[in-house]
């Protein structure tokens, strides 16, 4: 039987975000991922600044002063706003994993209704939380910080 | 989006592949005239018979029924046969083979990966009573709500759009993937069944159940409203109510017998020989 090559067309990580019209929760899928990435790197680098303290006050002191540049404040918000979105998502996501947020299996009736409508309302509900939270550390952040 | 539905010309943008002349696939460009109530499918068709004799693509009942013509339509992946043109576009047209399934040709995607990864889910009954099961004496009893405990996730037409908008799939190339994790729930939570042990074993690899973050998209673009995102969930949920050794133990619906002083009327005909040699 002749054997004809097939061509790969797999998305990639690429496809978590381009070549296709997606739905609001795989955003949030893919910006979960994103953010926990992004933590995880914080989380690496905050060890290695801390453990800069045993080489001595003067090379803590310098690298706190690196620190205070405000590339590195916006990132520390940066690592903030992550966490407040990564936490609420992952509250949803925990609920929603475990089939407390899915509602019961029924007869599919069109228009058909899933369960990505069941969860919407807390989906929404997590992030307009996850933007107040946002905002709210955005003033006190950058007020403290400038003033 | 047209609110009053006129005949007007849009562009299809095809992506072509030839395995025998083409290294990579390409787009190509096919004007076509819509009449309203036109579906892509009717629009393919249309570049067959007056534009390109060679354009491939898989299609079989024209209903949304077979799920045969699983196509990525302006970024979403859908049937064909389902979608009228004009509902999505007055203007451009894009179409592609489904994504995370190597490209025969043209929009004619290998499925076969995805019917493996069902065979490998055991999505069967599973008894003990494997007389019974050859040679019945009875029904087995379901009532309606165990009948609606798994009733939507029959419906799957294997058409892979779940799996094309997958985006684990997009990155794991093992995972098993929302159709087949969705029939594996059809089967576990079927009254009738006896087989959660032996099917769990086969979703918790390690590219199974738990690789599911619930992007949502397979339940948003089922064509037949199946909802495999809600059945992955859901066996999620038993699987772990059954590690915390919360649930009670399953017995599987009893034979009902026959009712006594019926006779079997004889207009019913009876069942055809086998077709296969039993064991």
């Amino acid at each position: 039987m002749l054997q004809l090559k097939r061509h790969p067309n797999k998305l990639g990580i690429g496809g978590w975000l381009l070549k296709g019209r997606w739905g609001y929760e795989r955003y949030l899928y893919i910006l979960h991922r994103i953010t926990g990435l992004g933590i995880l790197t914080y989380f690496l680098l905050h060890i290695f600044v801390t453990s800069s303290r045993v080489l001595g006050m003067k090379t803590w002191e310098a690298v706190m002063g690196v620190l205070h540049h405000p590339v590195f404040m916006l990132g520390e918000y940066a690592v903030y706003a992550a966490f407040i979105f990564h936490a609420l998502n992952g509250i949803r996501l925990i609920l929603i994993e475990y089939g407390f947020a899915v509602g019961k299996a029924e007869e599919p009736v069109y228009p058909y209704r899933s369960s990505v409508n069941v969860q919407r309302p807390l989906g929404v509900g997590v992030m307009v939380l996850a933007v107040i939270l946002a905002l709210v550390g955005a003033a006190r952040f950058f007020m403290l910080n400038g003033g | 989006m047209t609110n009053e539905r006129k005949s007007c010309e849009v562009v299809f943008h095809v992506r072509r592949f030839n395995p025998e002349t083409d290294e990579k696939p390409y787009w190509q460009q096919f004007t076509v005239k819509v009449e309203p109530g036109m579906t892509v499918l009717d629009g393919l068709h249309q570049i067959k018979r007056q534009h390109d004799f060679s354009l491939a693509w898989r299609y079989s009942c024209r209903m949304g029924v077979c799920g045969s013509c699983g196509m990525l339509i302006n970024g979403s992946a859908t049937l064909a046969c389902n979608t009228q043109i004009l509902d999505i576009s007055d203007r451009n047209l894009t179409i592609a083979a489904l994504p995370n399934f190597k490209i025969i040709r043209d929009l004619v995607s290998d499925l076969s990966p995805m019917f493996e990864k069902h065979v490998a889910v055991l999505p069967y009954m599973l008894r003990d009573d494997i007389q019974e099961m050859h040679e019945p004496t009875g029904e087995y009893y379901q009532s309606p709500d165990d009948l609606l405990e798994y009733l939507q996730f029959t419906y799957c037409i294997k058409c892979g759009c779940c799996m094309a908008a997958c985006p684990t799939m997009a990155t794991d190339d093992a995972f098993l993937g929302p159709q087949p994790l969705a029939q594996a729930y059809r089967y576990t939570i079927d009254n009738r069944d006896d087989g959660t042990d032996r099917r769990k074993k086969a979703v918790t690899v390690e590219h199974g159940l738990f690789r599911c973050h619930y992007g949502g998209e397979c339940s948003a673009v089922c064509p037949k409203g199946v909802d495999p995102a809600r059945a992955i969930q859901l066996m999620k949920k038993q699987l772990f109510f059954d590690f915390l050794k919360l649930t009670k133990h399953k017995t599987p619906a009893h034979v009902l017998g026959r009712p006594e002083g019926v006779e079997r009327n004889p207009k019913i005909p009876e069942p055809p020989p086998y077709t296969v040699e039993q064991e």
